[in-house]
């Protein structure tokens, strides 16, 4: 390098140094790509069709019907939200026990194995197909929502209320150890105290994660206002459909904003 | 509940006022919880759900064996699927990027117009989940793929956009000052300070919003949108157990396999 050419600055590539890495990963990207957009078939006649429709549908979300079919609305509202409520309170109780199972400071390895899989079959298995088994088996309605809903509230809660308790001050259960309380006492008054404001923000943030699933389980039969959503995209009754999903947006709106609030203060 | 010794209270956590005021919070949520449950409960038929036991039991005798020689059959609906979450994901940067950067306040055009825009396409791109965007898009644009594609997008624009914005919000502002001190217009403060500060953060999100997505694409099918899920529908249809439990073997397996890839890549870019 000619050390009296003018030095022109060049910036460093981004993420990977290795230029051998980074053309060689492109190359595999650039490939893939191609491959994909040509397996993706598209019917644009069909396409070109539906954009009437599509606009058709953006003036029912502008011009959204809330009457004609309220009574619909009201009541797959209702399920939704007791659904929610309930299958949050449900869920959190029982997610409780699990998660302390869980934590690795607090429960002896047999336990923690045990209560770890349980979360782990939880979170892995989706609402959706969690909720085709249970209206299979439960029948149709709101009752097999709330059970799916219950089920995904466990895994998610007690996975993080087990890492919260995981990363709690050690300092404050020795202090409480070394006055001689037992083991309830300790989780009493050494861990409940840390975890709570966590706590009660998740459980928020999990009813708002419910209100959003409910809105979609009802699509394979398990109640709240999925179902209606669905009936009315099925009748094309568009501006209905435009109705609903306000109301769910501004219900998540409402929700996220509630609990931002009362996390907040609570914490 | 206050220590004792004897009959005597010598600690106790809180006031009286506070532990009554708690006490009315619990048995508030408490009235909420039962009001709730019967309103729910009031059109459930209790015999179908008393018998689900032996319902259970039934399924399960159905279900199991899997059949696993429609394994044939789905590696076709797999590549879609693969294909509607990773095009589904870039269709959704391609459109959270500008998004974000209307949203974080520092790097907003305006604070008062554009910004409440681009918050509310983010809270209305994630109050919606995918599978009711297929639900629309596939009335709108017909069965198939692209419907997935596109419902994937939408769904992923909030997401990417929300975590980005925040990300842009919480860099070093020391950089964009150095950067402005030189003369560097506009768009040179973003891309020679904003973007490498928050570049790892965006790979991290992107990947992250991928394996959401892949397992998301496994069931969008349920609606028509394309993908494994419309083996699943019509197994479903057609009562074929064994079909379905393989449907949704390969659906977790898959749904591993993708966190474990997004978990690597995210360790090795940070």
């Amino acid at each position: 390098m000619a050390s009296d050419a003018v030095r022109v600055w060049r910036r460093p590539p981004i993420l990977i140094r290795d230029w051998r890495w980074r053309w060689g990963i492109y190359a595999v990207a650039v490939i893939y790509l191609v491959m994909a957009v040509s397996s993706v078939e598209v019917n644009w006649a069909r396409v070109y069709e539906g954009l009437e429709r599509g606009w058709r549908f953006l003036q029912g979300f502008l011009v959204p019907d809330f009457t004609s079919r309220w009574n619909d609305i009201r009541s797959g509202l209702v399920e939704s939200l007791t659904m929610t409520v309930t299958s949050t309170i449900v869920g959190v109780l029982i997610s409780i026990p699990i998660g302390i199972g869980a934590a690795r400071n607090l429960a002896p390895l047999p336990v923690y194995l045990i209560c770890r899989s349980v979360i782990a079959i939880s979170r892995s298995l989706q609402e959706i197909i969690v909720a085709i088994l249970f209206v299979a088996m439960f029948g149709f309605g709101p009752f097999a929502g709330f059970l799916t809903l219950t089920f995904a509230t466990v895994g998610f809660m007690a996975k993080l209320l087990a890492e919260d308790i995981e990363d709690i001050d050690e300092g404050q259960a020795e202090a409480v150890r070394a006055t001689g309380a037992s083991w309830w006492q300790v989780v009493n008054y050494a861990v409940q105290p840390q975890v709570m404001p966590r706590l009660i923000g998740l459980s928020l943030y999990r009813l708002d994660i419910n209100f959003r699933e409910s809105s979609v389980i009802g699509i394979v039969g398990a109640g709240g206002i999925g179902a209606t959503l669905n009936t009315s995209i099925d009748r094309y009754e568009y501006d209905s459909a435009g109705a609903i999903l306000l109301i769910i947006i501004v219900i998540v709106m409402l929700a996220e904003y509630s609990s931002g609030f009362v996390r907040k203060w609570v914490q | 509940m206050p220590v004792q010794q004897g009959s005597v209270a010598i600690w106790r956590k809180r006031t009286n006022a506070a532990q009554w005021t708690l006490w009315a919070g619990w048995f508030a949520l408490a009235i909420l919880f039962v009001y709730s449950w019967q309103v729910m409960t009031q059109d459930t038929i209790w015999a179908f759900v008393l018998d689900a036991p032996e319902q259970a039991a039934d399924l399960g005798g159905r279900m199991f064996p899997p059949r696993w020689s429609y394994m044939d059959r789905l590696w076709w609906p797999l590549w879609d699927t693969l294909n509607i979450a990773t095009l589904g994901t870039m269709l959704g940067i391609l459109f959270a990027v500008p998004v974000a950067f209307a949203a974080a306040r520092n790097t907003t055009p305006s604070l008062y117009f554009v910004r409440p825009v681009a918050l509310f396409i983010i809270v209305s791109s994630r109050s919606i989940n995918s599978l009711i965007w297929a639900l629309l898009l596939v009335a709108i644009i017909g069965p198939g793929i692209l419907a997935g594609i596109v419902a994937i997008g939408l769904r992923s624009i909030g997401f990417v956009a929300k975590l980005l914005y925040e990300a842009i919000e919480e860099i070093d502002q020391g950089q964009v000052e150095a950067v402005s001190a030189t003369g560097a217009s506009r768009a040179q403060i973003i891309d020679y300070a904003i973007v490498p500060q928050v570049l790892p953060a965006f790979f991290g999100i992107s990947v992250f919003r991928w394996d959401i997505n892949i397992r998301e694409s496994t069931i969008l099918g349920l609606v028509g949108a394309g993908g494994i899920g419309l083996q699943l529908q019509a197994s479903l249809n057609t009562l074929a157990w064994p079909q379905v439990t393989l449907i949704f073997v390969v659906i977790l397996a898959t749904v591993v396999v993708s966190e474990w890839v997004s978990a690597k890549v995210r360790e090795a870019i940070s």
